[in-house]
C-alpha cells in the first residue's frame, strides 16, 4: 500500500473495476475472520480452562469497539484527506464516512483498479480491529474487562490510527516528501528515494501491538503463581484450530493489501505460504534441539510468527527469500517466548515473543532480502536502514502512547480483578459463566428473567434446571 | 460385607469389569482419579517451559461383596488390572457395616 492510494479516480467518468472490488470484499471478510473467531481460539485454547470466555471475550469486544470507532473517525484519523504533522490526519474530514461513496484509484492508473472507497474502508476496519485483539494475549486471566474495552477504545484512536496514518496514510513513516526516509536520503519528484517496505503491516499492526503488550504486562503485573504453579493451555486442538483459521484469514490479510487479484497478490500468496511452512519447522527444530520434543503448541506458534514476519516483506521478497526470512522468524520467537521467564514480566500468551519478535525480524528482514533494493541482493543499505528506523519509530510510538494509556486507566479505573476472583476464575466473577458445563449437576433457578418461572412451577421437575 | 476399591489404570477398564462379570459380580461403580504412586508423573512441555504433572489419570472401582467373595474378587481384579508395568494401581478391602437399595429398601447381603 501506498500514499498514493487515495488520489481520486481519473477525471472523466471513473469505472468500477468489479475483480477488485470482489477481491477486496473477499479479503476484508477474511481478516475478520481472523479475530473472531481465530484469533479467540487461539488464545483461548492456550489460556486456562476458569479463564477462556474472557480470554476470548476480549477479542470479541475489541471487535464490538473498534468497528464502531472505525467508521466514526478511525478512517478519518488515518487516511483522511489532511495530514496533521505527519502523525494523524484530521478525524472530522471524513467523520461518519461523509464523502467516501465514490471510487478511489490505488495505483493511479486510467481504467484499471477503480475501487468503491467503502470497500478499502471495510479492509482497513478489520487490520485495526486485529491489531487490538492481539494485545489481549498479554494479560490473559486478570483484568477486568471494562477496563479492557476502554482500553481498546483509547489505544485505537492515539496508538494504532496515527501509526496506520504514519506509515500508510502519507504520514512520517511513508515515502511521501514530508516522512522520514525522504529525510535521510531524500526524494525524488515528491516521492522518498528509497521506499519503506510494510507491505500488509508489520510495524502498523505486530510491531505496535506487540509493544502494547510488553508494556501492559509490565504495568499490569503478574497473575498470581506466575513462574511457580503450572500455567498450561487448557485445550491444545483449539489452538491448532485457530492457528490453521488464522493462517487462511491471513490470506486476506496480505494477499488483499495489493488491493488488486493481480500478479503481486499471486506472489504475496506463495511468499506467505513458504515463509509460513519454515517458520513452523524453524520453531519445531530449535524445540526438539532444545526441548528433546517438537510440540503442537510449537508447530501453531510457528505459524503464526512466520505469518507475521512474511507480512511486511511479502510484496518484496522471492519466494525463496521468503523461506529464509520464515525459518529465521520461527527460530528466532521460539527462543523469544523464554525471555519473559528470564526478566520476569508475564506476557501471557507470548505476544512479545512472538508479535514483536517477528514483527521487528519481518520488517527489518525486508530490508535484507528485497530483491529490489535489499542488501543480500546487491541494494546497498538505505534499505535496510530505513527499515530500522521505521521499526524503531513504531517502537517507540506504542511504547509510549501505551504507557500513558495503562497508566491512567491503572490510576483511575484500575486494571487487575481481585486476587479472589483471580484464583476463582475471571470467567465466573467477571462474566458469570462457566466455559464447560462437563458433569451437569443440575442447579437451582434463580433470579434475572427467570424469576417469574420459578413461582409457576411449584410442582416437582423431573429434569435438570434447564429442562 | 467388604467395600472393594481399586485404583487401575483407565485403559485396564473393559478387561476388569469383563472378568468382573465372569465371577459373578453384578454391579460396580467407577469415577474418575487423578493420583502417582511410584510412577511419579511425567513432564509436558509448552513453548519451552516444562511442567512436571505428578497426577497421571486412574479410574477408581468400587465393589461390594460378600465376606466369602471378598479375597476372590480382589485375585480377579488384580488378574485383570495386571500390565506388569509401573503405574498399574493398588485394590484394598475395607468392611462395611450395612447396605441398603435404595428402590426398594432392602437391607443387607439382600441389597448387594
Amino acid at each position: 500500500m501506498t500514499a498514493t492510494m487515495l488520489s481520486l479516480a481519473s477525471e472523466g467518468e471513473p469505472v468500477i473495476d468489479y475483480a477488485s472490488t470482489g477481491f477486496l470484499i473477499v479479503c476484508a471478510s477474511l481478516v475478520l475472520l481472523m479475530t473472531t473467531p481465530a484469533l479467540a481460539l487461539f488464545y483461548g485454547g492456550m489460556s486456562r480452562a476458569k479463564s477462556v470466555l474472557n480470554m476470548m471475550m476480549m477479542s470479541f469486544g475489541a471487535m464490538g469497539i473498534v468497528g464502531i470507532l472505525y467508521v466514526l473517525f478511525g478512517y478519518s484519523m488515518s487516511f483522511g484527506p489532511n495530514d496533521i504533522g505527519g502523525i494523524i490526519a484530521n478525524p472530522f474530514d471524513k467523520f461518519g464516512l461523509k464523502d467516501t461513496a465514490g471510487l478511489i484509484n490505488p495505483f493511479g492508473y486510467d481504467g484499471y483498479g477503480n475501487i468503491p472507497e467503502l470497500a478499502f474502508v471495510g479492509f482497513q476496519l478489520t487490520f485495526a480491529v486485529i491489531t487490538v485483539a492481539l494485545i489481549s494475549g498479554a494479560i490473559a486471566d486478570r483484568v477486568k474487562f471494562s477496563t479492557w474495552m476502554v482500553f481498546s477504545a483509547i489505544w485505537v484512536t492515539l496508538a494504532y490510527f496515527p501509526v496506520a496514518h504514519m506509515v500508510w496514510g502519507g504520514g512520517l513513516l511513508s515515502g511521501s516528501e514530508s516522512g522520514l526516509s525522504a529525510k535521510i536520503f531524500g526524494s525524488t519528484d515528491g516521492v522518498a528515494n528509497v521506499l519503506p517496505i510494510d507491505f500488509a503491516g508489520g510495524t502498523v499492526v505486530h510491531i505496535n501491538a506487540g509493544m502494547a503488550g510488553l508494556v501492559l504486562a509490565l504495568v499490569i503485573g503478574k497473575r498470581l503463581g506466575f513462574g511457580q504453579v503450572a500455567m498450561r493451555p487448557h485445550n491444545v486442538p483449539l489452538v491448532m484450530i485457530g492457528a490453521g483459521l488464522l493462517w487462511f484469514g491471513w490470506f486476506g490479510f496480505n494477499a488483499g493489501s495489493e488491493l488488486a487479484p493481480d500478479g503481486t497478490a499471486a506472489l504475496v500468496w506463495i511468499n506467505t505460504t513458504v515463509a509460513t511452512c519454515a517458520a513452523m519447522l524453524g520453531w519445531l527444530l530449535v524445540e526438539k534441539l532444545r526441548d528433546g520434543h517438537a510440540t503442537s503448541i510449537g508447530a501453531a506458534s510457528g505459524v503464526v510468527a512466520g505469518l507475521v514476519a512474511i507480512t511486511p516483506a511479502c510484496g518484496a521478497l522471492s519466494p525463496v527469500g521468503s523461506i529464509v526470512l520464515g525459518v529465521v522468524a520461527g527460530g528466532l520467537s521460539a527462543m523469544a517466548v523464554g525471555l519473559k521467564f528470564r526478566f520476569g514480566f508475564d506476557d501471557s500468551l507470548d505476544v512479545v515473543g512472538v508479535h514483536l519478535v517477528a514483527g521487528l525480524w519481518g520488517t527489518i528482514g525486508a530490508g535484507l532480502l528485497s530483491t529490489s533494493t535489499g542488501l543480500l541482493y546487491g541494494g546497498g543499505i538505505k534499505q535496510t536502514v530505513i527499515q530500522i528506523v521505521i521499526a524503531l519509530v513504531a517502537v517507540i510510538v506504542s511504547g509510549v502512547m501505551t504507557t500513558a494509556i495503562a497508566l491512567a486507566l491503572k490510576t483511575t479505573m484500575g486494571w487487575r480483578i481481585t486476587e479472589d476472583a483471580e484464583v476463582s476464575g475471571i470467567d465466573q466473577r467477571e462474566h458469570a459463566e462457566s466455559a464447560y458445563d462437563l458433569n451437569d449437576r443440575g442447579g437451582r433457578i434463580g433470579s434475572g428473567i427467570l424469576a417469574g418461572l420459578t413461582q409457576r412451577s411449584a410442582e416437582p421437575v423431573t429434569e435438570g434446571a434447564s429442562a | 460385607m467388604k467395600l472393594i476399591t481399586a485404583i487401575i489404570k483407565p485403559h485396564q477398564l473393559e478387561d476388569v469389569k469383563v472378568a468382573l462379570e465372569a465371577y459373578g459380580v453384578n454391579g460396580m461403580t467407577i469415577s474418575e482419579a487423578s493420583g502417582y504412586g511410584r510412577q511419579r508423573g511425567h513432564s509436558e512441555v509448552y513453548r519451552g517451559a516444562e511442567y512436571t504433572v505428578d497426577f497421571v489419570p486412574k479410574v477408581r472401582l468400587e465393589v461390594l461383596v460378600e465376606d466369602m467373595d471378598a479375597s476372590s474378587v480382589v485375585d480377579v481384579i488384580v488378574k485383570s488390572a495386571q500390565t506388569g508395568r509401573i503405574g498399574d494401581g493398588k485394590v484394598w478391602t475395607v468392611p462395611v457395616d450395612d447396605v441398603a437399595r435404595v428402590r426398594t429398601g432392602e437391607r443387607g447381603s439382600d441389597a448387594l
